[in-house]
C-alpha cells in the first residue's frame, strides 16, 4: 500500500461522527449494513454516490464527537480508501489505524483549491498528496509503528498472528 | 513531571515519560458499553479464547437501557453471554445507569488509576484524578485480550478558573463558555486540567461536568487533583482511599498553555443548533420558543441537576406544547431524588421520567426529534440530527436554564424566572 489513488470527495471541518454515522443506526453490527449509512448525516446522496477507492477530504477536527468504531467500519464498508484532513479527532484516528483506514493528516491542506470529483495519488512513503489540477501538498510519512498496523491490514490481523505465535 | 506523566510512567513500568512519548500501560479498569458488541466481535477475530484478567473488566447497558429494537435486546443477550463465559461479574444491566457515572459511583475508580471504556465521555472520571480516556472496539478488545493498551503521553493545557459563580450559573456554563472561547480542536491529543478557585469551590457532581465535555474539544483527557472534596467523594462510595494513589505535579512542571477564565460575571450560556462551540450568553437568544426539554446524561443528570431543576420548576408547570423529559444519569440519583422530593416536584410540574441511561442524547430512542423540533438539552452535544431529524434544532444549556425553558416554552435566563 505504498500508493493510493482515487476520486475525490471534499467535506468541511469538524466532520463529527453523528454525521459519518447517526447514532440511530448503532445497533447494527453487519459491515455491509453498516455501509448502507455511510456519511449520511453530512451529506444524505454520499452512500449512492460513493464509489470503490473513494478518498475523502476533509478540512480540520474530522471525527470528533463519540468514539463509535462504525464510523470507520461504515467507510470501508462502502469503498472509502483513504481519509485526508487537516487534523483528526484522536478516537477516530486510532479506530481508524485500528482497522487499516489510511488517515492522513495534512494541516496545510487548502481545500479551496481541490474539488469533488478530482483524482488524487497519495504517496504513502514519501508523503505527498498529488490531486489532478496539479495541486500538491505534503505531509509527515507515518511512524514505523502505525506503518505497520496499515500494512496489516488492521491491528485484528496483526494480533492474529501474534495469538497464533503464543 | 505532571500527575498524569507520573501516572502513566508507573503504569508502563518507567520512571519518567515525556510528551509524545509512546508507553504500553496496564489498564486497572476497561468498560464496554451496549454501543459495542464489535468488541467481542474484535476479541474473536483477533484470536482470542480468554480474557486476560476478567476482574477488571465491566459492561454496562446504557445507551438502549431498556432496548427499543429487537436488534438492540440481542446485542445485549450475546454480551451478556460473553461476561457468562468469560468470567465478568461487573455486568451493570439495563436501568443500572450510565457508565461514566455509574463507575464513579460504584467505589472502584479513584485517583492514579488508568481507567479505559469504550465512549468518548469517559473524560468524565478525570475529575477523579485517574488517567481516563475512550477508545474504540477494537482497541477495548486488546485490553481484554493483554490487559495492556499503548497510549501517547499528551502535553498538558492548564485551564485556570477564577472566582465565584451567581445564583444559577453551573459547570455547564463554564465549561459551554471555554468551549466557545477555545474551539472544538483546541485539544487534540491533548490532556486539561482545571485548576483555579473556582474548581476547588465545587462539588463532583459539577466537576465532572467540566471534565466530560473536555472532550467536545478533542481532549484525550481531563485531569482535576484530588483534594477532599474528591475524598469525601470517594469515601461516600464506600472506597478505600489508601487503596489509591495520588500523584501531584512538580511545582516547575510547565504546561502546554494556559488559560485563565474569570467566571464572576459568566452569564448562563448557550451552545447554537449544529455546533458545540457556537456559544453565546442566554440574553441573545432569549425568547426563541421550543417544543422539547431534555434533562439527564452523563453531562446533566446528576443529583445536583435535579436539585437545581426542581427548585426552578416547583410551584410552576411545564408550558403547554412543551415535552420535559428527565433522564436520572443513574439508578442511585433516582432513588436519591425520589427520597429527596425531587422527582415529586418535577412531575407535578408536568416532567416525564425515562429509565436512568442515555436516552435520547444519541438519537436512539426515548425522545427523538421530529424536523422543526426545538430541544433545550443538557447533553453534550448538538451535532446535526444528533438526537433524531438533521433538521431539528438543539440548544445546549445548563440544567437550570433548561428547566427555565420548560416553564416558559421559550429559552429562558434561569435568573429572570424567579
Amino acid at each position: 500500500m505504498n500508493q493510493i489513488e482515487g476520486k475525490v470527495f471534499i467535506f468541511g471541518d469538524n466532520i463529527d461522527t453523528d454525521q459519518i454515522y447517526p447514532g440511530r443506526y448503532l445497533e447494527l453490527t453487519e459491515p455491509q449494513d453498516i455501509a448502507a449509512h455511510v456519511m449520511e448525516g453530512a451529506d444524505a446522496t454520499f452512500p449512492s454516490k460513493v464509489s470503490p477507492g473513494a478518498i475523502i477530504v476533509a478540512g480540520k477536527n474530522f471525527g470528533c464527537g463519540s468514539s463509535r468504531e462504525h464510523a470507520v467500519i461504515t467507510l470501508l464498508a462502502a469503498g472509502v480508501r483513504a481519509v485526508v484532513a487537516r487534523s483528526f479527532a484522536r478516537i477516530f484516528y486510532r479506530n481508524a489505524i485500528n482497522r487499516g483506514l489510511c488517515v492522513v493528516e495534512i494541516p496545510e491542506l487548502d481545500l479551496s483549491k481541490v474539488k469533488d470529483g478530482h483524482e488524487a495519488v497519495i504517496d504513502i512513503e514519501n508523503g505527498v498528496m498529488t490531486f489532478s489540477n496539479g495541486c500538491e501538498f505534503v505531509f509527515v510519512p507515518f511512524s514505523e509503528h502505525i506503518l505497520e498496523i496499515l500494512k496489516a491490514g488492521g491491528v485484528i490481523s496483526l494480533y492474529r498472528s501474534k495469538m497464533k505465535e503464543r | 513531571m505532571h500527575a498524569l506523566e507520573k501516572l502513566l510512567a508507573k503504569a508502563s513500568g518507567k520512571t519518567r515519560v515525556k510528551p509524545g512519548e509512546i508507553v504500553e500501560a496496564e489498564v486497572d479498569l476497561a468498560e464496554v458499553n451496549d454501543l459495542y458488541l464489535q468488541v467481542i466481535k474484535s476479541f474473536y477475530e483477533m484470536g482470542g479464547t480468554k480474557v486476560a484478567h476478567p476482574e477488571k473488566i465491566a459492561f454496562v447497558f446504557d445507551h438502549y437501557s431498556p432496548p427499543p429494537t429487537i436488534k438492540a435486546a440481542d446485542n445485549q443477550r450475546q454480551m451478556r453471554e460473553f461476561c457468562e463465559k468469560m468470567g465478568i461479574k461487573m455486568l451493570f444491566d439495563v436501568g443500572e445507569g450510565v457508565c461514566h457515572q455509574l463507575l464513579a459511583e460504584s467505589g472502584l475508580v479513584g485517583p492514579g488509576e488508568v481507567v479505559i471504556e469504550t465512549d468518548s465521555h469517559t473524560t468524565t472520571l478525570g475529575a477523579l484524578g485517574t488517567f481516563a480516556t475512550g477508545v474504540g472496539a477494537t482497541d477495548l478488545a486488546i485490553i481484554l485480550l493483554t490487559g495492556r493498551l499503548w497510549f501517547k503521553v499528551p502535553p498538558v493545557i492548564n485551564i485556570c478558573l477564577d472566582g465565584k459563580m451567581s445564583d444559577f450559573i453551573m459547570a455547564k456554563d463554564i465549561i459551554l463558555h471555554v468551549l466557545g472561547k477555545l474551539k472544538q480542536d483546541a485539544a487534540i491529543y491533548k490532556a486539561i486540567e482545571f485548576t483555579g478557585s473556582t474548581v476547588s469551590s465545587i462539588k463532583m457532581d459539577e466537576r465532572f461536568v467540566l471534565c466530560n465535555m473536555s472532550v467536545e474539544m478533542g481532549a484525550k483527557t481531563a485531569y482535576i487533583q484530588p483534594d477532599e472534596v474528591t475524598f469525601e467523594f470517594l469515601g461516600d462510595q464506600g472506597s478505600e482511599i489508601e487503596n489509591f494513589e495520588v500523584f501531584t505535579t512538580d511545582d516547575d512542571f510547565n504546561f502546554f498553555e494556559t488559560y485563565y477564565v474569570d467566571v464572576r460575571n459568566l452569564s448562563p450560556q448557550v451552545a447554537l443548533p449544529g455546533s458545540v462551540d457556537n456559544v453565546c450568553g442566554i440574553e441573545q437568544v432569549e425568547g426563541i420558543p421550543i417544543s422539547q426539554v431534555f434533562i439527564g446524561t452523563c453531562t446533566g443528570g446528576r443529583l445536583n441537576d435535579l436539585k437545581i431543576a426542581s427548585e426552578i420548576l416547583k410551584g410552576k408547570h411545564v408550558a403547554k406544547n412543551v415535552r420535559c423529559i428527565v433522564i436520572p444519569a443513574s439508578k442511585k440519583i433516582l432513588q436519591e431524588a425520589i427520597k429527596r422530593g425531587y422527582v415529586q416536584t418535577l412531575l407535578e410540574a408536568g416532567a416525564i421520567f425515562v429509565t436512568p441511561g442515555c436516552g435520547p442524547c444519541l438519537g436512539a430512542h426515548e425522545g427523538v426529534l421530529a424536523p422543526g423540533d426545538v430541544c433545550v438539552s443538557t447533553s453534550s452535544r448538538n451535532f446535526p440530527g444528533r438526537m433524531g431529524s438533521t433538521k431539528a434544532f438543539i440548544y445546549l444549556a445548563s440544567p437550570a436554564t433548561a428547566a427555565a425553558s420548560a416553564a416558559n416554552g421559550k429559552l429562558t435566563d434561569p435568573r429572570k424566572l424567579l
